[in-house]
């Protein structure tokens, strides 16, 4: 079954194409790579699937129990949705504890309300006591559990990366979106994050879709890569196929 | 029931032995009024910093309104009390409504602006309610409004004060809370994240001129007379001035800092020549040597045990 159809997506910023006519169709369960050169419009597409930017023409739709498009897109919505992304330059609440990060997360599987927050009603507790279990939980499946209480920007750059992707799974996600994951990760680092990856596809039943540069990462996991480049979809297929694919080749090394 | 666990009902008590230990003394006649006056401007200047702590601290959107807020609960408290003769509690609801209605009415335009776009929105809305105040014959114009009944007392400032801050937080230690800290971190994440961010901005200018409302009442029933001038931009600094002495994003910061402020500038009376400069310079000092203010960020974490989160749902 497909969750993701995108249609004829473009998005220009003013005379920029930063997009142009994109299709394509993500099936759920895969690990998709999205991959290209700096500047192929990797992030604006995901922007564009998580609603931050809305498109200029065509359109994407998710088909989870039921159909969103691209129309109904709020980037505050789609956690809700089943949409949950990390990004490129790590985005955590610096001054916010660990804890406190994955439990924005989960913020919004959290609706008790303003007055029982006020007024400590018990589904204040109810509600809090969960989302604390739950954040645990997840801290541990990270091994990151010791270092809850820590304030996130104090943390070395692989374990950030890892409470960004806690976080984004916090909020309970069908797709999950990981903009360069393995980006300044050294190759144990990378090797770790290739498992994670994989295990927690098949723990939580995600469909990932994943931005990386790194292509043994890309190629180990990945059931499909989609190439990008100048905005547009050059290449779509397994990893065999698109190893030997002689326009991503050019892409990526130029020439004729 | 959770909550009556051992360190609220601890609270409480400490709460109500202070209401009364205090009561007692006032009625012995051993705290004077000379002292009651200045209890009353601390606890306003508490209402006042704690609420726009939430707005600036807290959410990190940064307004210098707040006086402004303070008159519309000011003047709608003295309208309710002297000129329809309604009981204080009416004119109290009628501050804060009125006050955190005009929040709404700024919130909503305002809130997409960021950073000092924001300042100088706020700043103009202040100066457009101290217009209003100064052209508007009904409530007294520039020479401004007399013969309020003083109803504001220790028991009315005490309660006010206490439950201003329990809200307050309450608020920030649960999910709205945690998502204002996010907005304030970094506002793209935190809407990726779920978090209706112009919901949370509104709902928070909100909440802080609901509050600073009831101190402008408390303010307007204890000192007889107010005037539009009173509530300018120097008021809405003044009060920024006690949250960043204390520390931005710390509600123990900003009672702290209310409560020295107000006790300096009392002993600052007496050397009225060099008031200004001391004040300056004991400001300026804090800056230079602790600039995340007396407290610091960690909120209330003096009286917590490390590793509790937030103090609040996990204690057993």
């Amino acid at each position: 079954m497909d969750v993701l159809t995108v249609n004829n997506l473009c998005k220009s910023f003013g005379g920029v194409k930063a997009i142009s006519n994109i299709s394509m169709s993500i099936e759920e369960g895969e690990i998709v790579g999205v991959i290209g050169p700096n500047g192929a419009g990797k992030t604006t597409f995901f922007n564009l699937l998580t609603g931050i930017y809305s498109p200029s023409s065509g359109d994407i739709t998710y088909n989870f129990k039921k159909e969103i498009s691209s129309r109904d897109f709020k980037p505050f919505k789609m956690p809700k949705y089943g949409v949950s992304r990390t990004f490129q330059n790590i985005r955590l609440f610096k001054n916010m504890s660990v804890l406190d990060n994955i439990l924005i997360g989960y913020h919004c599987n959290l609706n008790y309300g303003i007055l029982p927050s006020l007024f400590r009603l018990p589904s204040f507790y109810r509600n809090e006591e969960e989302a604390y279990e739950k954040a645990v939980e997840l801290l541990k499946i990270f091994n990151i559990y010791d270092k809850k209480d820590e304030l996130a920007k104090n943390l070395p750059y692989g374990e950030q990366r890892k409470v960004e992707i806690a976080r984004a799974l916090a909020a309970k996600p069908k797709v999950l979106l990981l903009d360069e994951p393995a980006a300044g990760m050294n190759t144990n680092e990378t090797k770790e994050l290739t498992k994670l990856i994989n295990w927690i596809k098949d723990e939580f039943s995600l469909t990932i879709i994943l931005i990386e540069h790194d292509m043994s990462l890309v190629m180990e996991i990945c059931n499909k890569i989609f190439v990008f480049d100048y905005g547009t979809l050059i290449a779509d297929g397994t990893p065999q196929e698109i190893q030997t694919n002689p326009q991503v080749i050019k892409a990526y090394l130029g020439g004729e | 029931m959770k909550f009556l666990n051992k360190k609220n009902i601890f609270n409480l008590i400490l709460i109500l032995s202070i209401y009364f230990i205090v009561e007692f003394l006032i009625n012995r006649g051993i705290i004077d009024s000379y002292i009651i006056l200045n209890i009353v401007v601390i606890g306003v200047n508490i209402i006042l910093a704690v609420s726009l702590n939430l707005i600036t601290g807290i959410t990190g959107q940064f307004s210098l309104g707040h006086a402004a807020f303070m008159s519309i609960g000011a003047y709608a408290s003295a309208i309710m009390t002297a000129k329809l003769g309604q009981p204080f509690i009416v004119g109290i609801i009628a501050a804060a409504l009125s006050a955190s209605l005009a929040g709404i009415i700024i919130g909503i335009p305002t809130l997409r602006l960021k950073g000092d776009y924001l300042a100088i929105a706020t700043l103009g809305f202040g100066e457009i309610i101290k217009i209003i105040g100064l052209n508007n014959d009904y409530i007294g114009g520039a020479t401004g409004l007399n013969d309020i009944p003083q109803y504001t007392n220790w028991t009315w400032i005490y309660f006010c004060v206490v439950i201003t801050i329990i809200i307050i937080n309450n608020f920030i230690k649960s999910y709205n809370g945690r998502a204002c800290i996010s907005i304030r971190e970094d506002e793209i994440a935190s809407e990726t994240m779920g978090v209706n961010t112009t919901y949370y901005k509104i709902l928070v200018f909100t909440m802080g001129a609901f509050f600073a409302g009831i101190a402008g009442a408390l303010y307007a029933n204890y000192f007889y007379f107010i005037r539009p001038d009173s509530f300018g931009f120097m008021k809405s600094i003044d009060i920024l001035v006690i949250v960043v002495f204390g520390g931005i994003g710390s509600v123990l910061g900003s009672v702290v800092g209310a409560v020295m402020l107000s006790i300096i500038s009392v002993f600052l009376q007496n050397i009225p020549e060099l008031r200004m400069v001391v004040y300056s310079v004991i400001l300026f000092l804090i800056m230079v040597y602790r600039p995340q203010g007396l407290i610091g960020k960690n909120n209330l974490r003096l009286f917590k045990k490390r590793g509790v989160l937030n103090g609040c749902a996990h204690s057993k």
